[in-house]
């Protein structure tokens, strides 16, 4: 019994060698990006192994004036709430409705969703442009329009699941008590909804704001650009200038760093749930 | 009864409406348009059979970037799935830093491909020459100037990025695996590595479908971290499918060429992931 537990706490001693070198390993890009983005272009040409001699601001200055980090950023917000709020709006409505209407269509318009979500993107991508070029939908508002297109199977799915799980009667008592389908979804349902529209919510929030082969077709003026648009040509301008560039992208990674040390628990959950489709 | 079809269209009829113009409609006209000679600037098209099916086969970059990507895709599903199922074991040890450990390893999954692969391009061509000079080691040296270093720089960005989310997915699975079992079986004598051969292997099978469709499709499909990384180079050696066909239509203009080599893209992504799901759920053992 004695030996045993010594062998135990060899193990447990080797394994956690083990994790704190593989996380040091997976967190080692992200400390070289860092390191490098304060230091001036000749210190960076020298070794990019070293540490910084001064933290100095510089390169962020110009890479947030050139990368017009505002903007982009702010034209990455309208677009990514945009998208979910109208997915959560819409996606919850038919989720909820196509679980509790039980005829052979509602099947079929489930089924086709779902189907949908094998069609790589390059297999529409060109005759998509083609016709929302012809309604003059290439720009913001059309952008979410189309995020409403995209993100529809999945969430129908995910609210479609999370329907089966709440009891009909309380439609049915709602009903009785002369709230009309409308009154009952919003006032009843929904808000019974909500653990699966934070999940749905998260899941359009990374996919949305992290897109970048749509917005490239669909946005053509430098001032709606989203932030990995931006980070693209911004990029494309300072590849030999890496102490910018560096800048740029360390600022391109915040607001998801942000976003992911305020709702991690939720994140990873959510991913988990979306996974599983 | 007419009431009841009127709201069910009210509350379905909105999205399907933009579903079908963002997807059905492009779908239909995408396979119209891999018939015709289209040319994404005329108006009028004229129907010319399989010619451009012929000219896609006959497109030797195309060929090579199926061969690129299938040997992306197989190489890569096997190191994200180990890495990920290994990282699941090292985090559900109970130990202390344990939940630290997952909120490192899944932290790459959220950023978005495109500023991962220039992260990486930095790393690959900087760093590691850095590196190699220091320690004299000349295999470091030069990393994305070929498709060798393409390909494993690829495989190297795609790993840090998806095994962390892998690893989410088998640690809910290994949480679901009833801790009374374990101590069965290491009572009766069980070895670690019977343990997880018999025991854990067999019940995380549903888990593992669905890492296996996950890998697959993201791998066969990928695109802002191929561009961002190397963008096909050098001379097309690293470049994947998604991106010939985006070469082929916006760089060399043939929309009709293009759209016959996606109509192609479709049905091998469709016919393997299919065929994938259909394998995995038959060999799945009920918990």
């Amino acid at each position: 019994m004695i030996k045993k537990k010594k062998k135990l706490k060899v193990s447990t001693v080797i394994l956690g060698v083990i994790g704190v070198a593989l996380g040091l390993l997976f967190l080692s890009p992200f400390y070289i990006i860092i390191i490098n983005s304060f230091k001036t272009k000749k210190e960076l040409f020298g070794s990019v192994l070293s540490f910084p001699k001064v933290f100095n601001l510089n390169n962020y200055k110009e890479a947030f004036d050139r990368l017009n980090y505002v903007d982009a950023i702010t034209n990455s917000l309208i677009i990514t709430i945009g998208g979910v709020v109208v997915l959560a709006i819409f996606a919850s409505m038919a989720g909820w409705m196509l679980e509790r209407t039980k005829t052979k269509l509602s099947n079929v318009i489930l089924l086709l969703f779902i189907s949908s979500m094998l069609i790589p993107f390059q297999a529409i991508m060109l005759p998509l442009v083609r016709i929302m070029g012809k309604i003059g939908f290439l720009n913001v508002g059309g952008l979410i329009f189309m995020y409403l297109g995209f993100g529809a199977a999945l969430s129908i799915f995910l609210y479609h699941g999370f329907v089966k799980g709440i009891p009909k009667e309380l439609d049915e008592a709602s009903m009785l008590d002369g709230c009309n389908k409308f009154k009952t979804f919003w006032y009843i349902i929904f808000p019974l909804l909500k653990p699966i529209t934070v999940t749905v919510a998260i899941l359009n929030t990374v996919w949305i704001w992290n897109d970048f082969l749509l917005p490239s077709l669909v946005i053509n003026t430098p001032e709606t650009q989203t932030l990995p648009l931006r980070t693209f040509f911004f990029f494309g301008e300072y590849t030999k200038q890496w102490h910018l560039a560096l800048a740029g992208l360390t600022l391109a990674i915040i607001p998801v760093i942000i976003f992911y040390f305020i709702a991690q628990k939720h994140i990873i959950k959510s991913i988990a749930a979306g996974s599983i489709k | 009864m007419k009431k009841n079809n009127l709201s069910f269209w009210m509350f379905v009829g909105p999205i399907l409406a933009v579903f079908t113009l963002v997807i059905l409609v492009p779908l239909i006209f995408g396979i119209y348009y891999s018939f015709t000679d289209w040319n994404g600037i005329r108006s009028s098209t004229n129907w010319i059979g399989f010619e451009n099916y012929v000219t896609a086969f006959n497109d030797p970059t195309f060929f090579n970037s199926f061969k690129f990507t299938a040997m992306f895709t197989v190489v890569s599903v096997v190191v994200i799935n180990c890495i990920g199922f290994g990282l699941a074991l090292l985090v559900t040890t109970g130990m202390k830093g344990n939940n630290l450990l997952r909120t490192i390893f899944f932290m790459p999954n959220l950023i978005g491909g495109l500023i991962l692969g220039f992260i990486w391009q930095f790393i690959f061509t900087q760093v590691f020459a850095g590196l190699g000079d220091i320690l004299h080691q000349n295999w470091l040296l030069g990393w994305l100037s070929d498709g060798t270093t393409g390909f494993w720089g690829l495989v190297i960005l795609m790993s840090w990025q998806m095994s962390g989310y892998l690893m989410v997915i088998y640690v809910a699975a290994l949480q679901n695996i009833p801790p009374e079992l374990m101590e069965a079986a290491e009572i009766d004598g069980a070895t670690v590595w019977q343990r997880i051969k018999n025991i854990t292997f067999p019940l995380v099978g549903p888990a593992f479908t669905v890492s296996l469709f996950l890998t697959l499709s993201n791998s066969f499909k990928l695109y802002d971290q191929n561009l961002s990384l190397t963008a096909g180079g050098p001379h097309n050696s690293t470049q994947m499918l998604a991106m010939n066909i985006y070469n082929t239509a916006f760089k060399f203009d043939q929309m009709g060429v293009a759209q016959a080599k996606a109509v192609v893209f479709l049905i091998i992504v469709g016919g393997i992931t299919l065929t994938q799901v259909y394998f995995s759920k038959k060999n799945e053992v009920e918990a």
